[in-house]
């Protein structure tokens, strides 16, 4: 199969698979708490790569009508719920830097501030 | 072909930022690779035909989202010694090795017999206008209106708890 010159869902698939590794390793690799967040940034976006790749190129030959657009309507979810958590995530990591004067994860041991 | 070139153009510039974002120590670098990263992102999207969804990423993760990291970053103004330092532990030489593997499995299972070896359906040249906000819309707003309505609720819920969260005195 001539695979580096046709356009293939595949190609999609692969880099999703590479983004959300290295997302996932940013959070495995780091301890500064805003460098986390946006490693799981990262992992969201690969999701929804991988939602839009699915979408324009169905694994079924003869998906239903009216649901083809899904997959574009769950990375509008997903853009939304990201906006959320870092708007929360981010307000949460200030309180803890208020009390401790770190943003260091191993240092979050307690839930008392 | 033209499509291929822009591919691996804009996936090498994804990947090249992304890296950034995980290795880079000082956090602001981190935030502005990963800007670029979305901008590279939103041009993959356009390849898929997705063209609703690559303007909202310009604009509500490389615009908003990212102007809230910046300014958290900012406002924290961490000095050299509060980054910590990098250690390698034998923990997260483990955690490396799980998520290669995780990666690729997800990539051998991609570029195995899933798809169909021919005729592969492409929905963007089947269908007119996909992608687009017309077709995007209809779908947000008559096959998904709860989940839809209920984001809206959970952006309201967000904004509050985010100024009760970092407010600390009501």
């Amino acid at each position: 199969m001539d695979f580096f010159h046709a356009h293939q869902p595949q190609h999609y698939l692969v880099l999703a698979a590479l983004l959300f590794a290295l997302g996932a390793a940013g959070v495995v690799l780091r301890r500064n708490a805003i460098i986390v967040l946006m490693s799981i940034e990262l992992m969201l976006n690969a999701v929804n790569l991988t939602f839009l790749a699915f979408s324009r190129f169905p694994l079924v030959r003869e998906p239903p009508t009216g649901s083809f657009l899904s997959g574009h309507a769950a990375v509008f979810f997903v853009i939304a719920t990201a906006a959320a958590e870092a708007a929360v995530g981010l307000a949460i990591i200030i309180a803890v830097f208020r009390s401790r004067t770190s943003v260091n994860v191993d240092e979050f041991d307690t839930l008392k501030l | 072909m033209a499509e291929m070139i822009l591919f691996y153009l804009f996936a090498l510039g994804v990947l090249f930022a992304g890296a950034q974002v995980v290795f880079r120590r000082n956090p602001i670098y981190g935030a502005l690779s990963l800007v670029g990263c979305f901008f590279f992102l939103a041009g993959i999207y356009v390849l898929l035909g997705a063209h609703l969804i690559a303007i909202l990423q310009v604009l509500v993760y490389a615009g908003a989202v990212m102007v809230l990291f910046v300014f958290v970053i900012m406002l924290l103004n961490l000095k050299e010694e509060e980054l910590g330092e990098q250690r390698l532990t034998a923990w997260k030489g483990i955690g490396l090795l799980a998520v290669a593997a995780a990666a690729g499995v997800i990539a051998w299972k991609a570029l195995g017999p899933a798809y169909p070896a021919e005729g592969i359906r492409d929905n963007a040249a089947a269908i007119a206008g996909f992608g687009g906000v017309k077709a995007v819309g209809r779908t947000l707003y008559l096959a998904s209106v709860l989940p839809f309505e209920l984001t809206s609720l959970l952006l309201l819920v967000a904004v509050v708890a985010a100024v009760v969260v970092a407010k600390g005195k009501i």
